[in-house]
């Protein structure tokens, strides 16, 4: 560094006061500082003198130093808009080709980020009409068994630490306990409607603003066997009656008085019921509830605490800490850890389990924002790209301005005043393509319907408004910084501008990036679209071809099999106590007698004599089930090979195993059969885990229908059409087995159609950036080409020569990103995913084959079309 | 307040303006300040002092020269105007006119 640069005071300091002091001060000002330090460089070292200037500096922020804002300035600035706008607007109109473009890149990308603001903005609005709603937090909890910290938190906790927290907690202001399982069929007199809805304790009303209508908010939900109804609920039942002290029969079984009529819970509550029953109730069953209140019983009641602001939320987490610590020893091998949750982070946090209702989860949303950001991005890199692609154009306009007066400033307001017309513009058509948007996102998913309703508020429109400007300025800020440092007489000077020339490489960067955002978008969705092809149609080790599942809601299977029975496209009926391979589990515990102190867990399913002969589980040894009466007790069990296995019974012969006893949920059953390994959980969990199937004695939940029927959907009326005679409360509920198995993937077909989506608009985007490059780059060089033809070049030399440029950026962007794509799928999503199929290479190079397709035929013609312009006509012209 | 009263250090700034004739700038009139009233006087102080008075008029100023030293920048040279004369004359009567009431013993005891 140069020695009389280190002797001078720090830039900086020197431009701020330069910012802020008057002009008319300022030259006597400076000096006088300059004159102190160079003194104070002498007598006390470069380096306190630097300290002072700068102390002097911001001393010297006087009230009679500070620049006035000028209003002549303002004026000038507001007046330059208008014409700034006017200048724009024919820029704009003038290129139509590349108005156009940007305009169609950006509405499309930005109509994905106004369907992101829109689910944002309806996150941020659940909950809010809570009056506490900034004190609420919810206790959640994470189970730990033998030190295995393999789960997640859960957002239930266990009904002992609610009361607990209650009992002995200070700094807390209420607590509400909520508990699944309150619902069922409500009778008044001869009519009976299904409602579901929640057990909950006296305080709910004093914790959340859920309006009751009718009845005392402090006691309606004091006494057993009372239930707070919602209006529509209390209208079903009992039309314009008053509803209050009526008493209802549950389940053909207790009676409840009706205590309150609540508001229907507003759209954007994360807790929906139709009814609230009096936990109170509960505590009458002495021996069911002693259960409840086990401390390690946390898969059913959610906990709400009211916390006074006073209250300091780290102690209190340290005060839950200490309460697991002091009940863990109460179940063995157990540590339940408590955490707090925060109510506004209920929609928007970590994907917890067990929820009260569906909930959106963060990591869906930062997928979403993520990619939406790319194809923002990649938007703003072609307007970014065609403005300076154009700049040979706009150079002069700049020096021209410059040389007249206008600052840098100036200059780079006139382009971002030009970047925001056109995004604002392509606001309107990205609005329209929100609507369309809309309807297709909400039908993505059920459970989204349930969750968003992406209504426009003016709010959000502000929102929308704000959000079109910022990308804007994103978009025009790269080309307005580039033209505002344009040095005006060397663009005066020379006829063509050199400037935009240089900035070529960064242009083949930018496409480059734009090519590899969407060639591993489409790849990765081709790739994940093989993935769920494969789970859907996998090999379960059963046949589920033409079964329909029908779901017995409490009705008696017989009456229903009976009616069945008589239909000619019934092939064959059994009853089941849950469908596997769709993600639903029912386990319980098993022992065996050759080591008596080694216990496992095993899923099993209750089936009838028919269910396998239906569903083709194929039997190794052994033979099936045969009917029994209801009143037999069990004592027959069919496992599968792993059970063997587990417990190495009989070598693991399936034939020697016949005859041999298990000890399943407390009962000594025999081994009546061995049948093959098949998938009981969904298809991408691991396989062959210990599952047995049980006889099923009573109330099966599953009727399974084999149909042989040409007309799937016509037998499927008919079966609904005697559900409605044998039950006409309940709703008939009946899939196709092929059906569940696709439902249960619906979160993964949802992310695939989203990712194939954003991949398409990605794709668009860059071609559409790719065009404009073309076309510019042609136009460029027609007189290039011209005298090229002139001299004898061919058409195919011409082709190659404009093309091989653009090929090889689209073969850089390949070879980038397909590799990335193939080493994310093989490290990162295979080792997390069970039963994955292999990665189908040449599926995903089609994909990008059709890619570079499209952008060679796009390419071809606007080269081609250059080509073949007749060199006369070009050349003639100078 | 416009007014021509002077307070106290104004008028110390106002005398130093006279006494230094056609030298007086900031820097010069703050070392002199310091020299002569044995104090520490800060450059804003004496700075704002100076657009106070040339606000009321007492005080005018002229960029000089640029020279070499103080990074190019030029002095800014204050002068008395004739009303900073006549403030700083009545000041200096309304203290003759007070001193002269004082009888010379009762200064003698201090």
């Amino acid at each position: 560094m140069e020695p009389s640069k280190k002797l001078a005071p720090p830039a900086w300091a020197t431009k701020l006061l330069t910012w802020y002091c008057k002009p008319e001060l300022l030259e006597d000002l400076q000096g006088d500082l300059n004159e102190y330090f160079d003194r104070n460089v002498k007598a006390k070292g470069v380096r306190k003198a630097q300290l002072i200037y700068i102390i002097d500096v911001l001393k010297f922020f006087r009230l009679y130093t500070i620049r006035k804002p000028e209003f002549l300035n303002l004026l000038i600035s507001w007046i330059m808009i208008g014409s700034y706008i006017k200048t724009s607007g024919r820029s704009i109109i003038r290129n139509k080709l590349f108005s156009a473009i940007n305009i169609i890149g950006l509405a499309v990308s930005m109509s994905v980020g106004l369907v992101l603001i829109a689910i944002l903005s309806d996150v941020l609005s659940y909950d809010r009409f809570h009056a506490n709603f900034n004190r609420i937090h919810r206790v959640i909890s994470r189970y730990e068994y033998l030190g295995d910290k393999g789960n997640n938190f859960m957002a239930t906790t266990s009904m002992k630490a609610g009361r607990l927290i209650k009992e002995e907690f200070t700094g807390i202001e209420e607590v509400a306990i909520l508990q699944r399982g309150f619902g069922g069929d409500v009778k008044l007199n001869e009519k009976i409607i299904p409602l579901n809805g929640f057990w909950a304790s006296n305080s709910f009303f004093n914790v959340f603003s859920f309006e009751l209508l009718h009845g005392n908010p402090a006691t309606a939900l004091k006494e057993p066997y009372s239930v707070v109804m919602t209006e529509t609920a209390a209208k079903k039942l009992f039309g314009n009656e008053d509803p209050i002290g009526k008493e209802v029969v549950f389940n053909n079984d207790k009676s409840y008085t009706i205590t309150g009529i609540v508001k229907d819970p507003p759209f954007f509550s994360h807790i929906h019921f139709e009814m609230l029953g009096s936990l109170s109730t509960k505590e009458l069953n002495k021996e069911i509830f002693k259960n409840e209140m086990a401390w390690d019983s946390v898969w059913d009641t959610w906990v709400y605490l009211v916390i006074p602001s006073s209250t300091d939320i780290p102690s209190l987490k340290s005060n839950l800490a200490q309460l697991s610590k002091r009940e863990d020893p109460s179940v063995k091998n157990t540590h339940i850890e408590l955490e707090l949750q925060p109510l506004s982070k209920i929609m928007f946090g970590d994907s917890l389990g067990n929820q009260i209702g569906p909930v959106l989860g963060s990591t869906l949303l930062w997928v979403f924002g993520g990619l939406c950001f790319v194809v923002i991005l990649s938007a703003c890199f072609n307007y970014t790209n065609l403005s300076i692609a154009r700049s040979l154009k706009r150079t002069k306009e700049v020096g021209i301005r410059k040389v007249i007066g206008a600052l840098k400033s100036n200059v780079t307001t006139q382009f971002m005043v030009e970047a925001v017309i056109i995004s604002l513009s392509a606001l309107v058509i990205a609005l329209l393509l929100f609507f369309l948007l809309r309807q297709h996102f909400l039908s993505i998913e059920p459970d989204i319907q349930k969750m968003f309703t992406l209504h426009l508020s003016p709010i959000t429109i502000l929102y929308f408004i704000g959000f079109a400007i910022f990308v804007g300025i994103a978009a025009g800020i790269f080309p307005s910084l580039f033209f505002s440092n344009i040095n005006a007489i060397q663009v005066l000077k020379s006829a063509t501008s050199f400037r935009g020339m240089n900035r070529i490489t960064g242009r083949k960067i930018l496409i480059v990036i734009q090519y590899c955002i969407s060639i591993i978008l489409v790849s990765a969705s081709i790739g994940v679209y093989r993935q769920y092809q494969h789970y859907i149609s996998f090999d379960l080790g059963f046949n589920t071809e033409n079964v329909l599942n029908i779901s017995l809601q409490g009705n008696k299977a017989d009456l229903l099999k009976k009616e069945l029975s008589e239909l000619p496209e019934v092939k064959n009926i059994s009853q089941s106590l849950l469908v596997t391979s769709v993600g639903d589990y029912w386990g319980t515990n098993m022992k065996y007698h050759g080591n008596p102190l080694d216990s496992c867990g095993v899923s099993f399913n209750s089936i009838d004599e028919n269910y396998i002969p239906l569903m083709g589980h194929q039997l190794l040894a052994g033979n099936n089930f045969t009917a029994k009466a209801d009143s037999v007790e069990e004592s027959e069990v069919i496992v599968n090979t792993q059970v063997l296995k587990r417990f190495n019974i009989a070598n693991q012969d399936p034939q020697k195993a016949i005859g041999d006893v298990l000890k399943v949920d407390g009962k000594n059953l025999t081994i009546i059969g061995v049948m093959k390994d098949f998938q009981y959980g969904r298809s991408n969990n691991k396989t062959s885990k210990e599952t047995v199937f049980r006889y099923l004695r009573e109330n099966p939940r599953f009727t399974n229908v084999k149909i042989q029927s040409s007309d799937l959907i016509g037998t499927h009326d008919k079966i609904a059409a005697i559900w409605k005679k044998i039950d006409p409360v309940h709703p008939f509920e009946a899939k196709f087995y092929n059906q569940q198995i696709e439902e249960a993937f619906a979160g993964l077909s949802a992310t695939l159609k989203l990712a194939g989506f954003l991949a398409f608009l990605a794709i668009s985007i860059a071609s559409l950036g790719l065009l404009g490059m073309v076309v510019f780059t042609t136009e460029i060089r027609l007189k290039e080409v011209s005298i090229r033809k002139v001299m004898g070049a061919s058409e195919g030399k011409l082709l190659f020569l404009l093309g091989k440029g653009f090929v090889l950026l689209l073969l850089i962007s390949t070879a980038i990103s397909l590799p990335v794509v193939i080493l994310f799928f093989q490290n990162v999503v295979f080792p997390n995913t069970a039963n994955h199929a292999p990665l189908n290479i040449f599926e995903m190079l089609l994909g990008v084959f059709v890619i570079l397709c499209f952008a060679l035929i796009m390419i071809g013609t606007q080269t081609l079309k250059v080509a073949r312009a007749n060199p006369a006509e070009v050349l003639k012209n100078e | 307040m416009k007014g021509t009263n002077l307070g106290e250090f104004e008028e110390l700034v106002l005398l130093t303006i006279a006494s230094m004739v056609n030298e007086a700038y900031s820097v010069a009139i703050c070392d002199d300040l310091e020299k002569k009233t044995r104090r520490s006087v800060k450059l804003g102080v004496v700075h704002a002092v100076l657009n106070r008075l040339e606000e009321k008029g007492l005080a005018k100023s002229s960029l000089g020269e640029a020279t070499n030293t103080r990074g190019g920048k030029r002095k800014r040279f204050y002068t008395v105007t004739n009303a900073g004369k006549a403030a700083l004359l009545k000041s200096k009567e309304l203290r003759d006119q007070y001193w002269s009431l004082i009888p010379e013993l009762s200064l003698k005891r201090i």
